[in-house]
This record gives C-alpha cells, sequence and structure tokens, in this order.
C-alpha cells in the first residue's frame, strides 16, 4: 500500500515536472512537514492538513508554497522559533502557530524572514507568539488577514506583532494585532503601505516607526495601546483615514510626532484620548480634515515644531484644544472648526468675524504646572480664561484661527 | 420661688450685672426699679434664659434653669417691645403658641377678650399700632395661666382703659398666689401692684425688701418719693 | 421640633423666594439641555451653576431668612421650648425648602433629559453643597449680631470657597512647583467643599483632562469606590461641623 502510494507520488513528479505539491497528513503516509519541506524543491507546495504539529524550527531556504488546510496547528512548545524563511518567493499561508521560544537576545519568531524577496504570509493566526513576523532586510513583502495574539504579562517578554527592519515595498493589510509590545514596528523601512489593520490593547504602541520614509498609512485603527501611537525621525509619511482611540494614561497619546517632516495627516479621527496629538521637533506637516473629539488635549504641539499647518479640522468637546510650551508663532492653524469658539458671523459667510485663540490661559499654567489640573472648571479658572481673552498676556497672541468656521465640516469618511 | 445667686453678666466691656442675689416668692409682687440701663431687663432676660450669665445661678421653683426650658412653661412673659413675625396675624400668632402648647389644659383667655383681640384676629402684625402689640403680649403672658408673671414696662403705650383691664387682672391674679415681677418707670402704677421693691443701679442690687418697710425708713408715704430717696442718697454716696 | 418646622416652613413658602429660586433653576436647566445638542456639555455647563449659584443663593436666602426670624425665635424662647428644638426647626425648614427647590428645578429635568452615573453624582453633589451652604450660613447669622454683618460674612464664606481657596491652591501649586506636591493638593482641594464636588463630578463626567500626567494620580484617589466614599463622608463633614458649631453658639447667644 505504501509502495503504491509513493509509486503514485513518482508518477504525479513526472507529469507536472515543474510544480509539485506533497500533501502532510497526521493520518496518511507522509506525517512529517519537515519531511516535506526536504522533499520538496523550488515551486513546489506543500499542503498541510489538519493536526497538531510538534517539529521544532522549520528552515525554508526553497522557493515553496506552504498552504494549511483546516488551519493545521504547529507549536513550538515554547522553544523554537517556528519559520525561518532566507529564501525568496516563500508563501506561508492558513496556519495556526503557537508557542514559539522566548529569549531576550535573539526575536524568536512564528515567522522569521531574513533577505527574502516576495514573502507572503497570508490567513494565518498567531498565539502566544514572541515575535509574530519578523523581516529583515526584504522587500517586496505582503502580509495580510494574519491575526497576533500574545498573552505576556511584561513588556520584555513579548515581542512585536509584526517587525520590519531595514526593508522596502512592503504591503501590510488586514491584519488584528493585540497584546504585544508594538502592534507594528518599523525602523529604516521605506516605501510601503500599511492599510486597514486593527492594533489594539498592545503594551507599548500600536504602531512605532523610526527613519521609515516614504511609507503610508491608511484607514487603520489603532485602540486601546499602552502608549498609544509613536512615530520619529522620518519624513513624508502618509497618514490618511486612521483612528486612534483611547489612549489613555500619564504619557499616552493618539499620535506622538517626533522628528516628522514632510507628512500629510488627513481625514483621521481622534477620540477619547489624553492626548490627541503631539509634536515635538516636527516640520512642514500638513494636518487636514481631521477630527479631534473627546480628548484632553486635542493638540500638544512644543515650541520646536514649525510650518506646520493644522487647516480644516474639527475639534469637538476636547478638555484643552491646543497647548503649546512656548511662545510659538511658526505654525499655521486656519479654517478649523471648534466648538468652543464663542464668535458671531455678521456678515453670514460662514467664518467667525473675530479669531480664536484655541491655546487658553489655564492650558499654559496647566503645562507648567500639572498639579493644577485640581483647579479645572473652577470659577476661578473661568475668570482667568475669560480675562485672558480679552486682554491676553500669557498665552501666544499669534497662535490663532483667523478664519474658524462657524459649522461643523461633514467629512463622510 | 426664685432663687438668684451671685449673678454676673457682661456686654462686651460693659458690665450689666454683678454679682446679684436675691429671692422672689410666690404670693409676692416685685416691683423691679432703677434707671435706664441699670440691668432691669437683662436680669429678667437671664431669668427666662434669653440672656446667658457669665457666672452665678437662677433656679426657678428649686431648680437651675441651665439646660431646662421646661420651667418656661411656669413663667408668663410680657416683653419691652413685643417683637412678632411681621407677616403672621394676630390670630395665627395665638393659635400657633396654643399649638406649641397643646398639652396645656388651663387656657385663660379672659384678656383676649377684655382686650377684643378677636375682632383684630385677621390682622397682621405689622399692620399693629404699639399698643395693641402690648395686648397680644400681655394676653400671651397670661395665657396658660403660670404661677410666675414677669412683665416688662406693661402699661407702657397701652391706652387708659386697656392699663385698667391689665391692672385688674393682675391684682385679680396677685391673689391666686402667683408671683409677679414688674418693671416700670410709673411709679403709682407700681405702687398699686407690688408689694416689694428691686431697685438695681449700675448692674447692681441697691434695695430689695418690702414697700412698707422702705415707706417706713424714708418717711414716705408715696412709692415714687421714697424711691427718690433712695436715689439721691446713693447720688450723695458716690460723690462724698 | 416637626410643629416649629411647620410655621418656619409656612414663613418660607409665603415669602415666594424660594418659588422663584424653583423656576429660575428649572428655566436655567431646561435651557442648557434644549441648546445643546450633547447632553454631556450641558451637564457641564450645569455644573458651574451648581457649583456657584447653589452656594450663594443658600447663604443670601438663610442668612436673610435667620435674620427676618429673630422676632420669631425671640417669642418662641419666652416659651418652653429648647433653644436647640428653634435652631434645629430653623435648619431643617430652610434646608428642606432649597434642597426641594433644587430637586425640582434641577434634579427632576436632568433626570427626565440626561439620566446617567455622572447626573447622579451632580445631583448628590448640588444637594449636599446646599446643605454645606445653608449650614456654613447659619455659622455666620450665629456668629454676628445684625444682618448686614451677617450676610456680609456668609457672602464671605461663599467667595472663599468658590474663588480665593482655589487662588490660594494656584499660589501654592506655583511656588513650590519644583516638588511632588500632588498629595498635598489633593488634601488641600478635599478640604473645600466646592473644590470636592467639582472633582468628583468631573471625574465622573469630563475624565479627559484629569487623565493627564498628575491626573491619573487624582483619578487612581478620586475615580475608586473608597474616594468617592470619602469625598461623601468629607462633605457631610462640611454639613455637620459648621452646624454643630453654630448649634453650641445659638445656645450662648444672648437674644
Amino acid at each position: 500500500m505504501k509502495k503504491t502510494w509513493l509509486l503514485g507520488l513518482v508518477v504525479l513528479h513526472s507529469f507536472l515536472s515543474e510544480a509539485k505539491t506533497y500533501v502532510v497528513n497526521p493520518k496518511g503516509q507522509l506525517k512529517s512537514i519537515q519531511t516535506a519541506i526536504s522533499l520538496a524543491h523550488d515551486g513546489d507546495t506543500v499542503r498541510v492538513m489538519a493536526g497538531h504539529y510538534r517539529e521544532g524550527n522549520y528552515i525554508i531556504k526553497k522557493s515553496i508554497v506552504l498552504l494549511g488546510e483546516n488551519l493545521p496547528v504547529l507549536d513550538a512548545e515554547n522553544k523554537y522559533e517556528i519559520f525561518t524563511i532566507v529564501a525568496n518567493d516563500v508563501s506561508v499561508i492558513g496556519f495556526r502557530m503557537i508557542n514559539t521560544g522566548k529569549a531576550s537576545i535573539n526575536d524568536i519568531s512564528a515567522v522569521n524572514a531574513i533577505q527574502t524577496k516576495r514573502l507572503r504570509v497570508a490567513n494565518n493566526q498567531m498565539e502566544n507568539t514572541f515575535f509574530g513576523i519578523h523581516l529583515a532586510n526584504s522587500t517586496a513583502s505582503l502580509i495580510e488577514n494574519n491575526t497576533f495574539h500574545s498573552d505576556a504579562e511584561a513588556e520584555h517578554l513579548a515581542g512585536n506583532g509584526i517587525h520590519a527592519w531595514k526593508c522596502d515595498s512592503i504591503t501590510i493589510r488586514n491584519n488584528t494585532i493585540r497584546g504585544h509590545r508594538d502592534g507594528i514596528y518599523f525602523e529604516f523601512v521605506t516605501h510601503s503601505h500599511v492599510e486597514n489593520n486593527y492594533s489594539h490593547h498592545n503594551m507599548r504602541y500600536g504602531l512605532h516607526f523610526m527613519f521609515s520614509h516614504h511609507d503610508s498609512y491608511v484607514k487603520n485603527t489603532f485602540h486601546n495601546n499602552g502608549a498609544g501611537v509613536a512615530v520619529m525621525y522620518t519624513q513624508d509619511v502618509t497618514m490618511i483615514g486612521n483612528r486612534f482611540e483611547d489612549n489613555w494614561g500619564a504619557s499616552s497619546y493618539g499620535l506622538l510626532l517626533k522628528d516628522i517632516r514632510d507628512s500629510h495627516i488627513e481625514g483621521n479621527h481622534f477620540l477619547r484620548n489624553t492626548v490627541g496629538v503631539y509634536m515635538e521637533g516636527s516640520s512642514r506637516c500638513r494636518m487636514e480634515k481631521n477630527v479631534f473629539k473627546d480628548n484632553g488635549w486635542a493638540v500638544k504641539i512644543q515650541a520646536n515644531c514649525d510650518e506646520n499647518s493644522f487647516q480644516r479640522n474639527s475639534f469637538l468637546s476636547n478638555t484643552f484644544d491646543m497647548a503649546t510650551n512656548g511662545s510659538l508663532v511658526l505654525n499655521t492653524v486656519d479654517y478649523n472648526y471648534w466648538d468652543n469658539y464663542q464668535g458671531y458671523d455678521l456678515d453670514k459667510d460662514g467664518i467667525g468675524d473675530v479669531p480664536f485663540h484655541p491655546v487658553s490661559l489655564y492650558s499654559m499654567v496647566v503645562e507648567k504646572m500639572p498639579s493644577s489640573i485640581m483647579l479645572w472648571r473652577s470659577f476661578l479658572v473661568y475668570l482667568l480664561d475669560r480675562s485672558e481673552k480679552v486682554v491676553p498676556s500669557i498665552t501666544p497672541e499669534s497662535l490663532k484661527d483667523n478664519h474658524p468656521v462657524m459649522k461643523n465640516y461633514d467629512y463622510h469618511f | 420661688m426664685i432663687t438668684i445667686s451671685d449673678l454676673n453678666k457682661h456686654f462686651g466691656r460693659l458690665e450689666v450685672l454683678h454679682s446679684i442675689h436675691a429671692r422672689f416668692e410666690a404670693g409676692q409682687s416685685y416691683a423691679v426699679v432703677g434707671p435706664n440701663g441699670s440691668g432691669k431687663t437683662t436680669l429678667i432676660k437671664s431669668i427666662l434664659g434669653m440672656v446667658v450669665p457669665d457666672r452665678g445661678t437662677i433656679e426657678v421653683e428649686g431648680k437651675s434653669i441651665i439646660n431646662n426650658s421646661a420651667y418656661r412653661k411656669r413663667i408668663g412673659y410680657m416683653p419691652q417691645i413685643g417683637r412678632y413675625p411681621e407677616q403672621m396675624k394676630i390670630g395665627q400668632i395665638i393659635s400657633m403658641i396654643r399649638d406649641l402648647r397643646s398639652d396645656e389644659t388651663q387656657i385663660d383667655e379672659d384678656l383676649i377678650r377684655e382686650f377684643k383681640l378677636d375682632q383684630l384676629k385677621d390682622k397682621r402684625m405689622h399692620t399693629l399700632s404699639g399698643g395693641t402689640r402690648q395686648k397680644v403680649s400681655a394676653s400671651l403672658a397670661f395665657l396658660f395661666n403660670p404661677p410666675i408673671l414677669i412683665l416688662d414696662e406693661p402699661t407702657a403705650g397701652l391706652d387708659p382703659v386697656a392699663v385698667e383691664i391689665l391692672k385688674e387682672k393682675i391684682h385679680s391674679e396677685k391673689s391666686k398666689n402667683k408671683l409677679f415681677l414688674i418693671t416700670s418707670h410709673i411709679m403709682s402704677d407700681l405702687d398699686e401692684l407690688s408689694s416689694h421693691l428691686v431697685y438695681l443701679e449700675d448692674g447692681k442690687m441697691l434695695f430689695n425688701d418690702a414697700i412698707d418697710t422702705l415707706k417706713k425708713e424714708t418717711g414716705e408715704i408715696k412709692l415714687g418719693k421714697a424711691v427718690a430717696t433712695i436715689m439721691k442718697r446713693n447720688l450723695k454716696a458716690t460723690y462724698e | 421640633m416637626s410643629k416649629i418646622a411647620k410655621y418656619v416652613l409656612y414663613d418660607i413658602v409665603r415669602s415666594r423666594f424660594i418659588l422663584f429660586y424653583t423656576v429660575f433653576l428649572l428655566v436655567v436647566t431646561f435651557s442648557m439641555y434644549s441648546l445643546d445638542t450633547d447632553p454631556g456639555k450641558s451637564t457641564l455647563s450645569l455644573l458651574n451653576i451648581i457649583l456657584l449659584v447653589v452656594p450663594l443663593v443658600s447663604v443670601i436666602f438663610t442668612t436673610t431668612h435667620f435674620f427676618n426670624s429673630y422676632e420669631f425665635i425671640e417669642l418662641l424662647l419666652s416659651q418652653p421650648v429648647t433653644r436647640r428644638t428653634i435652631f434645629l426647626a430653623e435648619f431643617f425648614s430652610v434646608a428642606s425648602a432649597l434642597a426641594l427647590s433644587f430637586l425640582i428645578g434641577v434634579a427632576f429635568p436632568m433626570l427626565l433629559l440626561a439620566y446617567s452615573e455622572a447626573t447622579l453624582f451632580l445631583i448628590l453633589s448640588g444637594l449636599l453643597l446646599t446643605l454645606v451652604f445653608v449650614s456654613l450660613a447659619f455659622l455666620a447669622s450665629v456668629i454676628t449680631r445684625d444682618k448686614a454683618k451677617g450676610i456680609g460674612m456668609a457672602l464671605l464664606f461663599w467667595i472663599y470657597f468658590t474663588l480665593i481657596y482655589d487662588g490660594l491652591i494656584l499660589y501654592i501649586v506655583y511656588s513650590f512647583s519644583d516638588y511632588p506636591i500632588e498629595k498635598i493638593t489633593l488634601l488641600l482641594s478635599s478640604l473645600n467643599p466646592v473644590d470636592l464636588a467639582r472633582i468628583v463630578i468631573l471625574l465622573k463626567l469630563d475624565l479627559s483632562a484629569l487623565m493627564g500626567y498628575t491626573g491619573a494620580f487624582y483619578k487612581s484617589f478620586f475615580g475608586s469606590n473608597l474616594g468617592i466614599i470619602y469625598s461623601f463622608l468629607f462633605l457631610l463633614v462640611w454639613i455637620g461641623a459648621p452646624l454643630l458649631i453654630a448649634l453650641r453658639k445659638f445656645a450662648r447667644k444672648d437674644i
């Protein structure tokens, strides 16, 4: 029986000389994925039927397709890395990868790709992995429709969900990442596209990147991560239609922009964050048509930022619309809707006749003396802000919206 | 019935009562006399508990008045100037007081009747003349038939008819073995109504004895003259 | 006591002031909710009214009432009624009249239009603040001898707790901004009934600001059940303590 089966395989092989398929089945002839991989050649497919496989680390040196049927479980028994991929054109599809080892020196991962091209990782479930997907020096890769979940209790016990280092032209879309250190982590990643991912309840950042130029982030949701989203030292970032939500805490931000230049941030929602957007050392960023709602501080902008513009945004129910630590004059704020605006529009052109000063005196006081937040909404603070409005003395006079619109924008996202 | 010992009271720096000792007995009527500001009203208010003494004790019917309000059931008080909630009507005030003391059984409405207050019962207090107020005060003082009556300038402001009604009332109640303390500047009234004289000056009680004794001592027939004599005697004593 | 309270209440209702106050609160509350589509924002606007107007009306009404009732108190004092009874009857009548106005004028429309946990806290705090300032105003009335001085002192209490006290806190925060003084500001704020009510409501209503850098610390205290219990107990102390002092003063006051 066994012989006939093998014979069949050989026959099949001779029929399809280019691409062969090896079927791994715990109840079948070929029980080991390792064996199948060693049998396969470039262009072959390894089909893995449902089952629980404990075979340690798979090292992929050939351009093959690994295809799981009904989510076969690859269990690394808390010791190993699952896939180590060093070849181009590899696909890993439809597996459930669990229990990778954890180490502080190696970035042990469910899928670890080193110097590969055109890798595709799709429709997998990563559960209790240290790193989910780790890409180094890889280009033109696609990571889609995966879920990542880690249960680590401390930050040093958790790796990142999707970690990319020195990559180019990768696409990450439709993934869900939960419970990792950073949901998505980029360092030196360029020309890449991140779309429609859901990164939530990660310990540190939902999205974290540095030195990653010319990337775009579209329609992602970053929800309730330890410290929100932090992006640094990068130019030409495009962020459109993302949601930054529920990032609460002493040093938590919807979006932290540190040394970001020439970037475009449009149509995003910043909801219920301690700080919606925190900008530091950033220049020439265009913030347009964003909605800031129910944040403690909608925008905190440090005095070392310049030539940024805030236009046609919508500021709703924020405790403080803007705060700053100096008398900054080098940024543009125009044509926004502020629900705190109390001016009038006599000529009925839809634009308030008096400018709006989004930085209140009290927000400056709180910036210098955080303890004074205790007095929020007291009569004293009301009087202070009122008197400052009449005779501005401390707040930056030039930071104002000269064209505050009277009616909120209706963006139709 | 009322025993006062070593009663002292200051208002700020002013010493209003200085070590007063006195006993007031049932069946007697005491005229409390003295120049303006001598402490008469303060003495009376102390007995009523409206003024809290600095030192000394007051006992009414053998019980200390400190932390005690029940003893005021036994006292009818007619203030010098009756002050009442201005919006209330005469009828409301009387019925309110009766309501507060609904456990009292012996009600004496003689004065209400004789002063014809029932005809005025819908008058609000702020519309009343001083005399009518005094009538209300007097009626309230006698209302519950108390054994002790303290009347502060009872006849001031009353018309002659009312004065006679009130005097008549005092005479008839005296005969029921009641204790009266009456202050007045009208000596003839006191002569008529009192058996004893209490003389106060600068917060000190200089005389407390039967009027007959006083008259004998000074050789005067009228109380007014007798009082004037002791006042002069005192003046002399001060200047000598 | 209930008999006396009955007459005091009758007198209060007759004066019509309490009716105006109730109508005023009703109008303000309803208009706040009809002006703004976001009930959360309306509730916040009402917070300012509750923190300012309710204490102000409470102190002015109480002191005026007390001095207008002087004759009544005098009359009662010649009757076999204890001073304690008279005083407590006055307190409960005034307090319940103002509290009832607040319930009808603010609580009723709020529960109707914007029921939430935060609204409940707002209502409870408003009620307690009413009682706190009635109590403080009685103290002011008892320790002064005439109406002008009494109202003056009551107003001083009001302006002190709504404005001056916060100014002092701000000054302390400013002077010691180099030191970790979160705990001290927390303690200081909790010593002021108006601040206490404000913070408790804000923690339910407007978390965002308080969740900032130091806010997290306050939140961890005031946001916990223990903190809420502490706050309400403290407000009760603010009702009880001035009332007790006033009662003692009144027991020894010369009428």
